[in-house]
């Protein structure tokens, strides 16, 4: 098998006396979808920070096509393509589509000595990505808090491969939205996908992951339970294993089972 | 292929959601109010436009880096007492200890730049709200400049600038007026009233464009095309929307901010040189309230408290409205505690516009 995008190996994370991370070990191909799950508080959000630069690993080595990295700043994960889209801070709803789109990475026309924003070919770009991801926009000068929830997790996914990504994080992309919207996002992490990006789709909705998932790793109060290909696992047993078994057996006797 | 879920927005709508919506129709309504009550009190008269053209501009000096500054997230309130610091360092730096203008000017501005700098570094270091941090300096700045005064010369008004700055090349950018040429032009033609008697006589009653609104002007069009044309801009906008997420992305938050706080300490000591030069003098006392009526006017061209959104020229257009009134109020001779009523009363107005402007944006309910 060829050398995955990303490896960690025994990752370590302390805060304090507090240990996140015990010695966790990830890895992601090229096209592939690896699910992250997790009960809250498992060390996923620690874990995919450690993986983008945010936060520095205690322990443990970050390789990324088979050669160690030591990220000082998300900057640093950035420039080898390693994209993360958060939950909730994806987008700044008060600017527009385009100045979310190119944030930090703005288009520069020369006049001189001056240089400004080229908003010609930043709107042109914008509309062009979203229309590929499925979103009509009105006008790229639309403000991004007019789009749903969906929408703007898409236009981050959109803007993350556009800037060359190989690497895509995503941190519960699905879990505040309805079922269309979900939908809609799943097909465009399909579609990431099929350009060969790697995904890292983090979750604790196991039928989200079943939906696009190749590959399922759990996460459990800092420790990993493993790893399953699709295929080779059912939704149930991921639940019980994201769930440490027992007290979710008990409560879901008592629910019919629909946990 | 259109969404039938999308409502196409009318025009009107789309020109509603301006920041500068508010402020342009305050400063038409301002002058309507002002066209009927003291239209013959010489407040349309050269001299008159004069007169509220340079007290506007005095507001839009500072308006520019308050708005900058709160678009990112950001409050100053140390801007007053900043005015009357840098006033006092370039009065005692000239006029007591001798230095020639432009290096006590200069000096002002380094040491200026630098406490907001200092505000600045203390705010990203400590995290705390830029209103506590720039209280702290309201408080220390203003007593540092009465201390200085008063310890160095006995007096809190430090006069004889003016003989000082004398034949300095930098004092007249600040001091001086332009278009001089342009202006007698126009009293020869009998486009403008000159003077009948005294030592002027035939010469233009408004000598020319006061350095002041030059600076005013210069300082719209360079915050407004920063903040709406350039990358940097789009950094100021991130930063005051979600410092986080701007982060995320690769946005220099704290190099923004830190830089936005120079600026608004740039801007207090232009506003502090061009007085101090008009005068002739520096007091203690000077810029007092100057934050609160820097925010005001950024508040009525429509930003945001909050940061993330607003105008530059909405600022200018606010800092118009407030010296229109608080001339216009002196012309028709009302009473000029009324100013401040008044100026109560548009906050307010501006605050509520501004929150339903932001829920149409965003679409909030």
């Amino acid at each position: 098998m060829s050398t995955p995008l990303i490896e960690m190996r025994d990752i370590e994370k302390h805060f304090g006396a507090v240990i996140a991370l015990g010695g966790v070990s990830f890895d992601v191909n090229a096209g592939e979808v690896h699910c992250l799950l997790g009960d809250n508080g498992a060390g996923k959000s620690t874990f995919i920070k450690t993986m983008s630069g945010v936060h520095k690993p205690s322990k443990g080595t970050i390789l990324i096509d088979g050669k160690e990295m030591n990220f000082k700043s998300p900057r640093d994960a950035m420039e080898v393509g390693i994209a993360t889209v958060y939950q909730d801070l994806a987008m700044i709803p008060l600017m527009s589509v385009t100045r979310n789109f190119w944030m930090g990475n703005e288009p520069i026309k020369k006049f001189g000595p001056f240089s400004t924003m080229d908003f010609k070919k930043a709107n042109e770009i914008t509309m062009v990505e979203m229309k590929k991801m499925g979103i009509n926009l009105r006008e790229p000068g639309q403000a991004v808090g007019t789009l749903s929830g969906g929408e703007r997790q898409t236009v981050a996914i959109a803007r993350a491969v556009y800037f060359g990504a190989k690497l895509l994080i995503l941190d519960e992309p699905t879990s505040a939205l309805g079922v269309r919207q979900t939908a809609n996002v799943l097909a465009n992490v399909d579609r990431v996908r099929s350009q060969g990006i790697g995904v890292v789709f983090i979750t604790h909705n196991v039928r989200h992951a079943m939906a696009v998932g190749d590959r399922f790793t759990v996460l459990n109060r800092g420790k990993t339970l493993g790893t399953a290909k699709r295929g080779e696992i059912t939704p149930e047993e991921l639940q019980d294993m994201m769930a440490g078994g027992q007290e979710l057996a008990t409560l879901e006797g008592s629910l019919g089972g629909t946990v | 292929m259109t969404d039938e879920r999308i409502k196409q927005i009318s025009k009107f709508r789309r020109a509603m959601i301006r920041p500068e919506l508010g402020a342009i129709a305050g400063a038409i309504l301002v002058f309507v109010f002002f066209m009927m009550i003291a239209g013959d009190s010489g407040m349309f008269s050269p001299k008159g436009i004069q007169n509220w053209t340079v007290v506007s501009a005095q507001f839009a000096i500072i308006a520019v880096g308050a708005s900058l500054l709160m678009i990112a997230g950001e409050f100053d309130l140390s801007v007053g007492s900043m005015i009357g610091f840098a006033g006092i360092v370039i009065a005692i730096l000239s006029v007591q200890w001798g230095w020639p203008v432009w290096a006590a000017i200069m000096t002002a501005f380094v040491v200026c730049i630098a406490l907001g700098a200092l505000n600045g570094f203390l705010v990203i270091k400590t995290g705390l709200p830029s209103f506590i941090v720039t209280l702290a300096f309201l408080y220390i700045l203003r007593g540092m400049t009465i201390w200085l005064s008063i310890t160095t010369t006995q007096k809190t008004i430090i006069g004889g600038v003016k003989q000082a700055a004398e034949g300095d090349w930098l004092a007249p950018l600040f001091g001086g007026t332009v278009l001089k040429g342009l202006f007698q032009w126009f009293a020869d033609m009998g486009m403008l009233d000159t003077f009948t008697r005294g030592n002027r006589i035939g010469q233009p009653v408004v000598e020319g464009v006061p350095m002041l609104v030059v600076w005013a002007l210069g300082l719209i069009i360079f915050g407004q095309w920063l903040l709406t044309k350039t990358r940097f801009g789009n950094w100021i906008f991130a930063v005051g929307g979600d410092p986080q997420a701007a982060r995320y992305v690769g946005v220099p938050v704290n190099r923004v901010k830190m830089l936005m706080f120079m600026f608004t300490a740039f801007t207090a000591t232009v506003f502090a040189t061009a007085q101090v030069m008009e005068f002739g003098s520096a007091a203690a006392d000077r810029g007092l309230l100057k934050e609160f009526e820097a925010i005001i006017c950024v508040v009525i061209g429509g930003a945001l408290l909050t940061g993330g959104y607003g105008s530059v020229v909405g600022a200018a257009l606010g800092a118009l409205i407030f010296g229109v009134v608080q001339q216009g109020l002196f012309f028709s001779g009302a009473e000029s505690s009324l100013f401040r009523v008044f100026l109560g009363t548009i906050l307010i107005l501006a605050v509520i516009l501004n929150t339903y402007i932001r829920r149409m944006i965003t679409g909030e309910r």
